[in-house]
């Protein structure tokens, strides 16, 4: 390894042309934000249909939620991408399964880390919207079906607007696990973040600028997130409402 | 209007309503008292559906709460309730919680909900907070929004838990007035509430229960003046008092 | 329809289990240095004197902001070579399960600190000052008195980590340390039977998890009974 700091080294070309190793760093950061966006929508909406569902009456629907919470917080996350990206295309039909495995092998990989983030994640966030629900006075539920309102329409336009609102810090902190765990994807090869740090220190022997680089960059992006959770707590506050009675 | 016929319920092992029987007529005013665990709530709550009950009949303008094809959110936006918490939305404005019924179960377009949800706040004599929210306002204040609110469905009876039971004394008066104005314009009322002077002013009639039983009804006047029950002596002793 | 064939695995328990032994030794190297670490970090940022606390809220924010992966490989690529530059650890020693106990155990500290500042917090300020007017020092106060109700608040949640801990070990693929699921790996691909041995993996991992948990949670009834 250089005993120089050479941080020049990001301006340099890559040996097969074409791109600087910044730009490689870029690239990931690219993946890494994409990808971590897109898991984090649909965790979103699954993970609040699921925190209602463990609220509604009954045994058989508050039953699958939970079989399904406790189903993707047991097992690790390697082994759940490993399950998605390995084994389920041979357990698809055939067809199915040859497709997948013919098709661009970076769609596979992004397609494997979204589907596991995605359903991963989503199991968190039910748990968060399932505290955030339980800690509405049941009052306001009774309010609403005195109305007249279906259970439906007072979930949507009564308790789930109040809920949310509540655990926005919980869900701010689900939000930033969710670019940390985007980085499980390189093992199977995608070329985020950092995968592309351990690319860095392959072909330069620049491994301290390379690692700090990439630190920096995870750093900045917990701090956009954060400033935009900030922004998003704002304007959900509800005027002189101070927390759940 | 509303009628109750041997309703009787169980949470679990413990029987909470014990055969009660009455029935409140078109515009009269009942009042229901009693010591806390009586019942009360359950089974003013029983008749909108809101607490299921397992034995007896409740029928409301003639629809059987409790049986198993009733359209319950139908039934409900016909009968009005005021709870002790007032319940109002907190992330919504006052305007937006008396239009959102409206809207939503009533199908009304938003001007005609505005339109209605506004001449309501008039009424009770708070026509200036329809852009606050309820965290904004006082308790007594949120409790009128909470008439103004049930009221704005049309109901054809009104349920009271203890609208006045979460208020600081002074703004009980505010609270009760809205509704002695509202007894007085002919609505059918069924009213759980420990304000014996509401009772004495414009109710029907009071019923007693303990223990989940209704143990006396009588129109206000024999009801104070000639007490029949020992518990019933009791319990009056206790609350007039203040 | 994918033809099952679980017959690597009978075969296969030795190596496994060597994996999980690995497994196990980082979980509970973590697990000690992670509370140990984590306490006096947690007394750092409590503390009045600044020197003390923007270091180790600086600490704890680093390593709560950046992905396990990306210190596991630090530990791995990075830090030993200035180890061997300033201790002179020749290049040939295999310094994967090392670099993986230090990585995890710096890691989980981070993780631990905000647990046990909280279990701290929790301790109703009333505590201290009363063990202060007996004539405690604050030290003293500290480890008699507030720790040990602070741990007993938050033993739950020390667990619920471990648990995480456990399952965040199957990382060290990254450096290629063989621990359970490495193991595992290594002889699904080996053999061919991948999707078996993945879902074997998945298996032990879920029931082991379950079961923990499960204790876990009696356990919680058990403290606020």
């Amino acid at each position: 390894m250089g005993t120089a700091w050479n941080w020049g080294v990001f301006l340099q070309e890559t040996p097969s042309g074409g791109a600087t190793y910044l730009g490689w760093l870029l690239t990931g950061l690219g993946w890494t934000v994409g990808l971590s966006l897109a898991a984090w929508a649909v965790a979103l909406l699954l993970g609040t249909a699921l925190g209602v569902l463990r609220t509604v009456p009954g045994r058989l629907r508050p039953g699958l939620a939970a079989a399904y919470v406790e189903a993707f917080r047991n097992v690790p996350l390697l082994v759940q991408l490993f399950a998605w990206y390995f084994v389920l295309p041979e357990l698809l039909p055939r067809a199915w399964g040859d497709a997948i495995k013919r098709s661009d092998p970076l769609l596979q990989q992004f397609l494997a880390a979204w589907l596991c983030l995605s359903l991963f994640t989503a199991a968190r966030v039910c748990e968060q919207v399932r505290a955030g629900l339980g800690a509405l006075p049941p009052g306001q539920l009774q309010a609403a079906l005195a109305l007249g309102l279906t259970r439906f329409q007072a979930y949507r336009r009564v308790l789930l607007p109040m809920a949310l609102r509540l655990v926005v810090p919980p869900l701010t902190s689900e939000f930033l696990n969710v670019f940390k765990n985007s980085a499980v994807a390189s093992t199977i090869g995608l070329v985020e973040l950092s995968r592309q740090s351990q690319q860095l220190v392959d072909y330069t022997a620049q491994a301290y600028e390379a690692f700090i680089a990439v630190t920096l960059l995870y750093l900045l992006v917990n701090v956009a997130v954060m400033l935009l959770m900030r922004r998003v707590e704002a304007r959900a506050r509800v005027p002189g409402f101070i927390g759940a009675r | 209007m509303i009628s109750f016929q041997g309703v009787s319920k169980w949470y679990g092992r413990v029987q909470v309503l014990d055969d009660c029987t009455t029935r409140v007529a078109k515009g009269e005013v009942v009042v229901v008292c009693g010591p806390s665990g009586s019942g009360k709530s359950t089974l003013i709550k029983c008749a909108n559906g809101l607490e299921p009950f397992q034995r007896g009949e409740v029928r409301v303008d003639g629809i059987a709460v409790g049986a198993p094809g009733t359209d319950l959110p139908r039934l409900r936006a016909r009968v009005g309730m005021v709870f002790q918490h007032f319940e109002l939305f907190p992330h919504l404005t006052v305007r937006q919680n008396l239009a959102l019924a409206q809207r939503e179960v009533l199908r009304r377009s938003r001007e005609e909900a505005e339109v209605k949800g506004l001449a309501l706040l008039e009424r009770v004599g708070l026509a200036g907070h329809a852009d606050q929210h309820p965290g904004q306002l006082s308790g007594g204040q949120q409790q009128r929004v909470a008439i103004a609110r049930a009221l704005a469905m049309d109901p054809i009876c009104m349920l009271f838990d203890e609208p006045t039971s979460a208020l600081d004394p002074e703004m009980i008066n505010e609270v009760l007035e809205v509704m002695i104005e509202l007894a007085g314009q002919g609505m059918t009322m069924l009213c759980v509430t420990h304000e014996m002077g509401f009772a004495k002013a414009v109710a029907d009639r009071v019923i007693f229960m303990d223990a989940g039983r209704i143990v006396e009804q009588a129109p206000p006047a024999e009801f104070f003046a000639h007490p029949k029950g020992e518990r019933t002596k009791d319990f009056l002793s206790k609350i007039l008092g203040h | 329809m994918y033809e099952f064939d679980w017959s690597s695995i009978p075969g296969a328990l030795p190596t496994l289990a060597r994996g999980l032994l690995v497994t196990l030794q980082v979980t509970l190297v973590a697990v000690a240095v992670g509370i140990a670490w984590g306490t006096a970090l947690a007394v750092a940022r409590l503390s009045p004197q600044a020197w003390l606390r923007w270091p180790a809220a600086a600490y704890v924010n680093l390593f709560r902001s950046v992905p396990l992966v990306m210190v596991i490989l630090w530990f791995y690529l990075v830090v030993p070579q200035l180890l061997r530059r300033f201790l002179g650890v020749s290049s040939a020693t295999d310094i994967r399960m090392v670099s993986a106990l230090a990585a995890f155990a710096l890691f989980e500290s981070a993780y631990y600190a905000e647990i046990i500042r909280a279990g701290i917090q929790s301790v109703p300020k009333g505590q201290l000052d009363a063990a202060l007017a007996l004539g405690l020092t604050p030290a003293q106060a500290m480890r008699r008195v507030v720790l040990p109700q602070a741990f007993r608040n938050m033993l739950p949640l020390l667990l619920t980590q471990a648990i995480i801990l456990f399952q965040d070990t199957s990382l060290v693929y990254v450096i290629g340390l063989a621990d359970f699921f490495g193991a595992a790996y290594k002889v699904g691909d080996r053999d061919g039977r991948l999707v078996e041995l993945v879902l074997f993996a998945g298996l032990v991992y879920f029931l082991a998890s379950l079961a923990a948990s499960a204790l876990v949670r009696r356990l919680r009834r058990r403290v606020t009974a």
